[in-house]
């Protein structure tokens, strides 16, 4: 700041106390420039993190309704070849399709080929499914009129959600003139309304956008993090007790030590490039499902759970240890009923962290297949299966509007679990963690 | 009565076992003797002498089964296929796997002997395992029944095993990191008996293409992963260029400015950054980010393509604040206040003692925190898998398209492969670098951090 090789004048005529006050506006200048770029890191931190939420729930809120057209339609037993004790195979097999076709075919009367083909494509594939899945629950329902909400195509059901109030040429959608006023028509009649899509929560993964759900993910998910659980916790915490307590002060312990730290940073995706080498390869582990899935992220999250659980560990006071001593515990009863005890919110709470980054992990589980199509919800952790994070991969790359809708959303209930887990870490944290 | 159920009907055992033992020692110091442990330590020594041989033999035969299995049942299938490459062979497996598994396949009658052979083994196995399993619970069971003497130091003898349970539990971490170097290692070195590793580490073409027969020509597949190095390298510059200031900018402001308050809501909120899967951020990239560069950048007339480095980089960017800011908050932290008294008493303003004080006692934590951050950002995959491309350009050109060590291993081994081809065998000599290249940098970084965490102490 003191610029020393100055003129032979100004040193003479300045003393130090002037040359200080004359420096200090810029130094005080500096002083608040550095601040602002401080406040300006932290402030451009949060914004992205605005940015990020805001722009994935504005794509994704719209995924909650789904567009259905409320119908009168008559289950012809002859049309569908059914009587009222058909049985269960034979209901399956019916062709509830054709049904629907001829009765909008019938109502609407479409007067060439390719109109009807264009007015078959508003309604949803699953439309026959429904119909299905109500003569199931009600076999009385035969040869009744009854009134249903029938499932639109995923193009309805984007111009009704986004796009219905834009003139034909903003409309950047496949949907022609004459189906459009079809659909006004419908409109008019207020036959054609959004309700809270229930599909979306209670389907596995479909080819139709509008018949895509997480169920299936979301199962997977909790099956994976179960396997991933049940194994992680107990060796992470047996580990951790080890090295705190038990573990002689040598070489030996140093290098696990190193080496636990030092897997703590190695990338998810070799991982991935582990268990297809081990897991697949030499135990013949079966590709795609929960077991193997939570079998590569046990050994991924093993070593945050066992430096979370050795901080826990190292938190208890050694007053207690030596208050245990004292009253004649063994060193094993010393660590098994008075550490562990104590240390256990701590470790629950690394433990959740633990479980928090494994439920967002991708990478490892492309590799050991669970990037598959899987339409089943998987029943069992032997099941084929994908996980939510995986699916949000899959449906990231189709280029339906509709699925970068359900992507969000998928996003949205992923984030919502991360955010529920890491609360409870939190509040676990507050009600059970002492200070000593 | 399958794996599953036969390791319940041990664990089942095994709490009988418990109530046994402590029964037992219960009766005998009834009759007067003074034992040498408490009887829950009968108790649990029956129970671990019950459960772990039996857990231990049911686990190992589990994993071995299959190979073995698979091994007996190449001997059954019909010459023709016994000559074929593994391939085929594999093929004729699985083939026999649902046949036996009776799910609707067109039955093969050349491979029906093998189909019952396996039929007849797995009954056999299932027997054998089971049998052996449950015997050896029952003998180990008995055996330590027996034992149980006022004379046996059941606690001692408890607290060896557990111990020995605890010791292999910390000794699974360092068997990942063999196992990883191991099978990694391994099939590098296929693939390296294939094709010249100075080829692969300094050729510049990468089209990893392979000859879908033996006898066509012409596309042999050139794996020079230069360019895959290059795009690492580049994606990791653009990320660190934000993730560096603005980390350490934000570290030093939430950790001398800013008021306790401000800190004990911005830093939780700064970390959430941290938090987020990066399938999302990958999302936020590839459909938010890149869009909007390339409109902006179409504006003011450059060329970008629509996979640029430039949106990875910059979100993988702002994923990593937390790491930079984080870390060196810690070791802003353990700079000791006598220092920054020092400063302000010779009259330095809080800036200048900050930046000529405080950064420079803490810059080795800083620099290993930066290395730290730096290898995250190497091997992050799913932000570059969704929104880098795929095409190997060595540019330097952000606006470019490039592609990374990641992205190319999950292209290479997503979806069906063989595991002979060189193609496959790539991506691991790919994750053979990665994993060394960040293993070194994890190792300096840890080293550095935590020498300097000591320093002040």
């Amino acid at each position: 700041m003191i610029d020393s090789s100055g003129t032979t004048m100004t040193t003479t005529t300045l003393t130090t106390r002037e040359k200080v006050e004359k420096s200090l506006a810029r130094r005080r200048a500096a002083e608040t420039r550095f601040r602002l770029y401080g406040m300006a890191s932290v402030f451009f931190g949060m914004l992205c993190l605005v940015v990020l939420f805001t722009d994935i729930a504005s794509k994704g809120v719209s995924v909650f309704q789904q567009t259905s057209l409320t119908t009168d339609i008559l289950l012809d037993s002859r049309y569908l070849n059914l009587n009222k004790d058909s049985k269960v195979e034979e209901v399956r097999f019916a062709n509830f399709e054709g049904l629907i076709k001829r009765h909008f075919a019938k109502s609407l009367q479409p007067k060439s080929r390719s109109e009807k083909r264009e007015l078959f494509k508003l309604i949803s594939p699953g439309a026959a499914w429904q119909l299905q899945e109500l003569l199931l629950a009600n076999p009385d329902a035969l040869d009744t009129t009854i009134s249903i909400e029938l499932l639109m195509d995923d193009d309805v059901d984007q111009w009704f959600k986004h796009d219905r109030d834009l003139t034909k040429d903003e409309i950047n959608n496949r949907l022609s003139e004459q189906q459009l006023t079809w659909l006004n028509q419908w409109i008019a009649e207020e036959r054609l309304d959004s309700h809270f899509n229930t599909l979306f929560f209670t389907n596995g993964d479909s080819r139709e956008p509008e018949l895509a759900g997480i169920h299936g993910a979301i199962k997977g998910t909790l099956l994976t993090l179960m396997v991933t659980l049940l194994l992680s916790f107990p060796i992470g915490v047996a580990a951790a007790i080890y090295l705190e307590e038990f573990a002689p002060r040598n070489r030996m312990t140093e290098i696990v030590e190193i080496n636990i730290n030092n897997l703590a940073a190695v990338p998810s995706i070799i991982f991935g490039l582990l268990g297809m080498a081990i897991f697949i390869n030499i135990f013949g582990v079966s590709r795609s499902t929960p077991l193997l899935g939570g079998l590569v992220l046990t050994l991924m999250t093993l070593p945050t759970i066992i430096i979370s659980a050795r901080a826990a560990i190292k938190a208890v006071p050694p007053s207690i240890r030596e208050a245990a001593y004292g009253l004649g515990a063994s060193k094993n009863q010393v660590v098994f009923h008075h550490v562990l005890p104590l240390a256990m919110p701590g470790m629950l709470t690394g433990t959740i962290l633990g479980m928090a980054q494994a439920l967002g992990e991708t990478a490892p589980l492309l590799m050991i297949g669970m990037v598959a199509f899987v339409v089943d919800v998987p029943g069992f952790i032997n099941d084929p299966s994908t996980v939510l994070p995986v699916q949000i991969f899959l449906w990231s790359d189709s280029p339906e509007r509709a699925f970068l809708e359900r992507t969000s959303g998928a996003i949205l209930v992923l984030l919502s679990f991360l955010i529920l887990m890491n609360a409870t870490a939190v509040i676990l944290r507050r009600r059970l963690e002492r200070r000593w | 009565m399958n794996f599953s159920s036969l390791i319940i009907i041990v664990i089942i055992v095994l709490g009988g076992a418990y109530f046994l033992g402590r029964n037992r020692a219960r009766t005998v110091s009834n009759q007067g003797l003074r034992m040498h442990s408490l009887p829950g330590h009968y108790g649990a020594l029956m129970a671990l002498w019950t459960g772990v041989p039996a857990l231990i033999l049911l686990l190992t035969w589990h994993l071995l089964e299959g190979p073995v299995i698979d091994h007996l049942l190449i001997t059954q299938l019909p010459a023709h296929i016994q000559a074929a490459d593994p391939a085929q062979i594999q093929l004729a497996i699985s083939k026999v796997y649902n046949l036996a598994a009776g799910t609707g396949l067109a039955p093969d009658p050349s491979l029906m002997p093998a189909v019952e052979h396996l039929a007849a083994l797995n009954e056999r196995t299932l027997i054998l395992n089971s049998g052996i399993a449950l015997s050896l619970c029952l003998i180990c069971c008995a055996v330590t029944y027996r034992r149980i003497k006022p004379a046996l130091r059941a606690r001692t003898e408890m607290e060896t095993i557990v111990n020995l349970l605890l010791l292999s539990s910390s000794g699974i971490a360092v068997l990942t990191t063999v196992g990883i170097l191991a099978s990694v290692a391994f099939e590098a070195w296929m693939f390296f008996q294939q094709v010249n590793p100075l080829d692969f580490l300094f050729g510049t073409t990468w089209s990893p293409q392979v000859a879908l027969r033996a006898d066509q020509s012409g596309s042999s597949g050139s794996f020079g992963a230069v360019p895959l190095f290059a795009g690492t390298l580049l994606i990791s510059f653009i990320a660190m260029i934000i993730a560096i200031p603005v980390g350490l900018m934000a570290a030093i402001y939430l950790s001398e400015y800013a008021s306790s308050n401000v800190r004990q809501y911005a830093k939780p909120a700064l970390e959430v950054l941290a938090g987020i899967p990066t399938v999302v951020y990958g999302f936020f990239a590839a459909l938010t980010v890149a869009p909007f560069i390339r409109i902006l950048g179409t504006d003011l007339g450059f060329d970008v393509s629509s996979e640029s480095a430039l949106a990875a980089g910059l979100v993988m960017g702002v994923m990593i604040i937390p790491f930079v800011s984080s870390l060196s908050d810690d070791v802003i932290n353990a700079v000791p206040q006598s220092l920054r008294d020092g400063s302000y008493g010779l009259g330095a303003t809080k800036n200048e003692t900050i930046r000529q004080v405080v950064i420079p006692a803490a810059l080795p934590g800083i620099v290993g925190a930066v290395m730290l951050a730096v290898s995250r950002a190497i091997g992050e995959t799913m932000i570059v898998a969704m929104a880098a491309g795929l095409a190997a350009n060595l540019t330097a050109n952000p606006l470019d398209s490039v592609t990374t060590v990641t992205v190319q291993i999950v292209t290479l081994l997503v979806g069906d492969q063989e595991f002979d081809s060189p193609k496959t065998l790539a991506a691991f000599a790919l994750g053979l670098v990665l994993f060394l290249s960040t293993l070194v940098l994890n190792f300096i970084a840890l080293k550095i951090v935590q020498k300097y965490r000591e320093q002040y102490d």
